[in-house]
């Protein structure tokens, strides 16, 4: 069975678990500028580059894909939200691109194989591309609306450089995540597609929006539903919101998207907001406890965490959610849902 | 939010963003008057159109240009881009140009099978990779379909190619061509007629698709005569529509309602339409609906006005809709209208942009925060309002003998560690907008750099932005140093993390000037503005300062539980093993060094630093090589090597300095010295993770007896040559001698504590450090200062000074907010105990103060205002 086949099976029987924030867990190490910088010779500060660990403290993030698997996920979200040709130039390491997303990938590959031959239950790897810090929808200069700092071409070859080596290093899915940019996404997508093709085989996306207000928008002005239109081509393995807010906030708009995606839901909110120090400080029966309420409610296939939460999190929430059935994936009337930043339907 | 989403059985697509369609819209693309242009895409809109077409196939046009110039633009008007888009053009690389710039699901109008199936099929599957709907022409390799049959043969068929590879049905919208009728030639009668049958038995062969035709072709012999292609539109609307038309190519301010229509003209275009022989008269239909399309000229325009109808406001009122809806078209005259008005009345120009602007922003910047107004708006409203600040520049600097300030002059900056730059871009951008003269230090800044640059600049005001956790506590260094530096100028402080309760917690007793959380962009104006105007400044700095100190009395009982009783911090102290701990100095005493040398110094310079200041990011030696910074590192390096060569050479400075030891002994969180002064210390007092202690200076220092040392190195003599390079405006030289002059206080003190350790203390005398080890400090004890993390009372300074007799022995002094003089200078305690280390105090309760006021013999306002950084 392929890689899609296997995780659908997987989802068709009970809710799956996908793992937590690597940042806060990277910062517990109290790593130092020569832990990340090793003996890669860079010029620029490394310490913060939390991706480029996978080359030079491989060990840390093993660790934490081992203690997120320990608490029952099912899916390793691959270290490499910023290993791309435009973030890591802030750190003067894009020439290091490949080199860390196939060392990402098969770090996590291999923890999930460790994982999966203990017990005999399927581990998945998702290959983690996060937007950039460049947007293709927004002008940076208001005197110029029309500017872009980035164009679209330059984008999916980022992109895609980043998917190869990611699929490379062992990863089942991409997840195009933290998606605050609808276009930035379509890109990503683009990119995948592109791969595909070079390689001749299904390559499955997962895909995360992220939203910016409480309306219910991502940064280029998208509704959910708008999104889900703009993307819906891309035939994702999962759909669904990352970050954002904490659970709280964000369901009314699982609710919204659980209604009207005919994929699999995958929903990893924060540990609650943050308080007004930066800090998250949800425990982990909380965020467990929201996340329960979609479970029961039928809106969700697939959850875990993002900023602020822990293996502790991860754990309390494959526990209340044991048990719990899936969400059926709806039937959808065809329709022509068109989008502009708002979404747009004719009947057919 | 929208709750259901906008659906529709039949859908308007606004015409009038096309060269081909609106001889308007061509002369403003041809002029490239954008703004224009947009404004017709708005209307359109506003007029209900549900899709908005956007064609550039114009010869005299770089079609593809222009395609995504109008495209990109659009992005960013929201009342706009709310809606699809539907990309038009005959040439496909428009077409896929214009699929990059979209970012929800658009419409390509349009692909057909005109040269050959492969062709049709490529271009299908890059829609599919887009995500995009089409539109496919019923147009094959031998023409364009005209006859029922042929339209019918035809979307037959590509119907069938298109599901074979997987393109979804309801994705597909086909054109079946609607050509003019009543052109006087016989055989185009039927083409409306053929149309809308054609359109009936498609849409029964091929499930799920929808049908689209361009309107305005229908009644292309009528042009110039609105009245009669408006009810032809209708017309043909009311009989396609039931047939299965769900989509049509047409000017939705521009459609009658059946009803509406003059009787007599209406059965004349369903004579038309349908081929009708009219019942009365031997005209034909065609004869008898040009002969009454005489009567209906000239009776346009009169609806124009209703969109129009804002512009009938009071000026303040229509500043306020510029802004809000992001319309620039009228800004300057009802910017001029406002400024007249305020002038009749004895007012200042200024006082327009305090006014109504501001409010209208201020508007703005409430409908962003809740949600009702997002980001591209938010920049689009700034533009408006640059506008109007233009305009109103002249009128201001006119006057600037009463002393008006219309702009200012800030700094932007992404802090240390954090490369999160849009939201900083965005406040840039507004502030820009409003007249601001913004200074942008980029990402990943340095608080050395953002007060270097404030210094050198000028600025008005500092605004920090960041995006990750750790930028907050980046934030409180950079309020610190402005404080350090003795700063007066106001720190904006933005950016995802940060808040108003952080704000003033943390951040605004950091640092004694003005402090002010910006909760989003739009509101960045606003503040600025408020705080460089002659009239609101002091009132304003007053309002934050009090509702700050009222977050703080909220959060006073709040923050306790966060801090252990200091009895529990005091449990929890460092215990070194005391068996380790140095032996008495080899040359106890003081030792004063009037003139160390400096070529050695030199040879201990740690350059990074030095680089970071200048702005080259890079570590020593590497960024040498940098591929980016190389060759200006290289040549400030070469630069700085000649200065160092004439600093020597003709001794420009003297580094003296002064170090002593104390007999002394641990008492508690104290080090008393044998002398009896009293060396308060401060204890960590938050909960420290298992195993961590509650560090404090005094930890280091045996109960049973032991040593500290002390030191105060400063460079003189820079004066005299800092004036020379000020009288030849030379800034480069003068910048670089004092970055030198702080590599050497560095040096010094780096020196110095080698010195200590391997010879007058003694305690480590075979110790071989590189100079790269010696910057790592890789080394045995530690030297921390007063008024740094592990010591942070800034109080302490003169006592430690008093030891040294550091004014005496090394000619530095203190400034009464204990900066030292000369500037380039570093002081400090010497613990040599191997376990000591660095460490930061945080956080402190009241107990710990007030213990601390008491060991200190001060009282109790005293010691709050010395750590108040450390106190919530």
């Amino acid at each position: 069975m392929s890689a899609r086949e296997t995780f659908l099976a997987e989802a068709a029987k009970r809710i799956l678990i996908t793992d937590g924030a690597f940042g806060t867990e990277i910062q517990s190490w109290k790593l130092q500028e020569e832990d990340y910088a090793g003996n890669l010779g860079l010029s620029h500060e490394q310490k913060g580059n939390n991706d480029i660990l996978a080359l030079t403290k491989p060990e840390v993030p093993e660790a934490i894909h081992r203690a997120y698997f320990e608490a029952g996920a099912d899916i390793a979200e691959t270290n490499t939200f910023s290993a791309n040709r435009i973030s890591q130039a802030d750190y003067g390491a894009e020439h290091l691109v490949r080199e860390i997303n196939i060392e990402s990938a098969g770090a996590a590959r291999r923890v999930a194989d460790e994982f999966q031959a203990k017990d005999g239950r399927p581990r998945f790897v998702a290959g983690a591309i996060g937007p950039t810090n460049k947007t293709l929808s927004l002008s940076p200069d208001v005197n110029d609306p029309g500017y872009r700092e980035i164009d679209w071409d330059t984008l999916v070859d980022v992109y895609k450089e980043q998917a190869a080596a990611l699929v490379e290093g062992g990863a089942d899915f991409i997840l195009i995540e933290t998606v605050f940019d609808t276009l930035n996404a379509k890109a990503g997508i683009m990119a995948v597609k592109q791969l595909e093709a070079d390689l001749g085989r299904d390559v499955p996306i997962m895909l995360s929006m992220t939203l910016t207000d409480l309306s219910g928008r991502n940064l280029s002005g998208h509704t959910v539903e708008a999104f889900w239109h703009a993307v819906r081509h891309a035939k994702p393995v999962t759909i669904g919101l990352n970050c954002s807010f904490g659970a709280t906030q964000l369901r009314p708009h699982v609710k919204t998207l659980s209604e009207i995606a005919d994929t699999l839901i995958m929903i990893y909110p924060n540990a609650g907001l943050p308080n007004e120090l930066g800090a998250y400080d949800e425990v982990p029966d909380t965020t467990a406890g929201f996340v329960k309420e979609w479970a029961e409610a039928g809106q969700v296939n697939v959850l875990g965490g993002c900023c602020g939460s822990t293996p502790a999190h991860i754990a309390a929430m494959a526990k209340a959610v044991q048990g719990i059935a899936p969400r059926k994936i709806p039937t959808l009337e065809p329709m022509t849902r068109l989008a502009g930043l708002e979404p747009f339907i004719m009947a057919a | 939010m929208t709750a259901t989403p906008s659906s529709a059985r039949f859908v308007n697509i606004g015409e009038r963003t096309n060269v081909t369609g609106s001889a308007r819209f061509k002369k403003l693309i041809m002029a490239g008057d954008y703004p224009t242009a947009i404004e017709v895409a708005r209307q359109q809109v506003e007029n209900g159109a549900q899709v908005i077409d956007v064609n550039m196939d114009e010869g005299l046009l770089d079609a593809v240009e222009a395609m995504t110039t109008y495209l990109k633009l659009i992005a960013a008007e929201p009342d706009i881009a709310r809606v699809p888009i539907m990309i038009d053009s005959s040439k496909w690389d428009v077409i896929e140009a214009g699929m990059k710039c979209v970012s929800g699901k658009p419409i390509v109008n349009s692909i057909s099978m005109k040269e050959g199936e492969e062709q049709f099929l490529e271009q299908a599957r890059k829609c599919m990779a887009y995500g995009a709907a089409v539109v496919v022409m019923a147009f094959d390799e031998t023409g364009q379909a005209d006859t029922r049959e042929r339209k019918v043969e035809i979307c037959k068929r590509a119907y069938k190619l298109l599901t074979g590879i997987g393109f979804p049905p309801e994705d597909i919208i086909f054109d079946p061509n609607v050509f003019a009728v009543a052109t006087g030639i016989e055989e185009h009668d039927r083409y409306a007629l053929d149309f809308i049958e054609a359109v009936k038995e498609i849409r029964e062969a091929c499930p799920h698709v929808h049908f689209s035709g361009g309107l305005s072709n229908l009644s292309f012999s009528f042009r110039g005569n609105e009245t009669v292609r408006r009810a032809m539109h209708s017309v043909f609307l009311y009989y396609a529509i039931p047939a299965g038309l769900d989509m049509a190519i047409v000017n939705a301010g521009q459609l009658d309602v059946y009803d509406q229509i003059d009787p007599v003209l209406r059965e004349a275009c369903e004579d038309v339409i349908l081929m009708r022989q009219p019942k009365e008269g031997d005209q034909t239909a065609t004869e008898r609906l040009i002969e009454l399309a005489e009567s209906f000229k000239g009776q346009d325009k009169t609806q124009e006005k209703a969109a129009q109808e804002w512009r009938g406001w009071e000026p303040v009122k229509r500043i306020e809709h510029a802004l809000v809806k992001g319309i620039d078209a009228h800004i300057v005259e009802d910017t001029e209208e406002a400024r007249q008005a305020i002038f009749e009345r004895g007012g200042r120009p200024i006082e327009v942009i305090e006014g109504p602007l501001m409010d209208g922003m201020n508007v703005v910047g409430d409908l962003f925060g809740s949600g009702k107004m997002f980001l591209p708006q938010v920049v689009k409203s700034a533009r408006v309002m640059k506008k109007a600040v233009a305009h109103l520049i002249p009128f201001i600097e006119a006057e600037k003998a009463e002393g008006a300030k219309a702009k200012g002059r800030i700094i932007m900056a992404t802090v240390k560690g954090d490369v999160h730059d849009i939201g900083k871009n965005i406040v840039g951008v507004v502030l820009q907008c409003n007249g601001y003269e913004v200074i942008d230090l980029g990402v990943m800044v340095p608080w050395s750099t953002i007060l270097e640059t404030a210094q050198k600049e000028d600025v008005d005001i500092i605004g920090l932005s960041g995006l990750i956790t750790p930028s907050l506590d980046e934030m409180v260094t950079v309020a610190e140093e402005m404080q350090r530096a003795d700063m007066q100028i106001p720190l904006l402080i933005g950016g995802a993390t940060t808040s108003k309760v952080h704000t003033a917690l943390r951040i605004d007793p950091a640092y004694n000037g003005a402090v002010i959380h910006v909760l989003d962009a739009s509101r960045a104006v606003g503040v600025a503005s408020q705080l460089l105007s002659d009239t609101q400044a002091s009132g304003y700095i007053e309002s934050v300062a009090i509702d700050y100190e009222k977050v703080r009395e909220a959060r006073e009982g709040k923050g306790k539980k966060d801090v252990l009783p200091l009895a529990e911090a005091r449990a929890n102290a460092f215990k070194p093993d005391f068996a380790d701990k140095a032996p008495a100095p080899v040359e106890p005493g003081l030792h004063v060094f009037e003139d160390w040398d400096l070529a050695d110094l030199r040879e201990t310079f740690d350059w990074t630093p030095f680089f970071r200041a200048w702005e080259l990011a890079g570590t020593y030696p590497s960024i040498l090589e940098d591929d980016v910074v190389g060759e200006s590192a290289r040549n400030l390096f070469a630069d700085a090597q000649k200065m160092l060569d004439q600093i020597i050479e003709e001794k420009w400075l003297t580094a003296r300095g002064v170090c002593s030891f104390w007999e002394c002994h641990g008492d508690g969180d104290d080090i008393l010295l044998a002398d009896g002064t009293r060396l308060p210390m401060l204890r960590q007092q938050f909960q420290k993770s298992r195993g961590r202690a509650n560090f404090c200076l005094s930890d280091f220092v045996d109960p049973a007896g032991d040593w500290l040392g002390g030191f105060a190195v400063g460079i003189h003599g820079i004066d005299p040559h800092i004036a020379r390079f000020k009288e030849a405006h030379d800034d480069y030289s003068d910048i670089l001698l004092k970055a030198l002059a702080d590599r050497f206080a560095e040096a010094f003190a780096e020196r110095l504590h080698q010195h200590v350790r391997t010879t007058l203390w003694g305690y480590a005398p075979g110790e071989q450090l590189t100079n790269e080890a010696l910057i790592r400090e890789q080394y045995r004890g530690i030297r921390p200062a007063p008024g740094y993390p592990a010591c942070p009372d800034h109080s302490l300074k003169p006592i430690l000074f008093d030891l040294l007799k550091a004014q005496d022995n090394a000619g530095i002094t203190l400034t009464e907010s204990q900066a030292m003089l000369p500037t380039s200078a570093v002081s400090g305690f010497y613990f040599a105990h191997p376990e000591s280390q660095y460490f930061g105090v945080a956080r402190i309760g009241r107990d710990q103060l007030e213990d601390y006021a008491r060991r200190r013999g001060v009282d109790l306002a005293t010691a709050e205002r010395w750590l108040r950084p450390n106190l919530d």
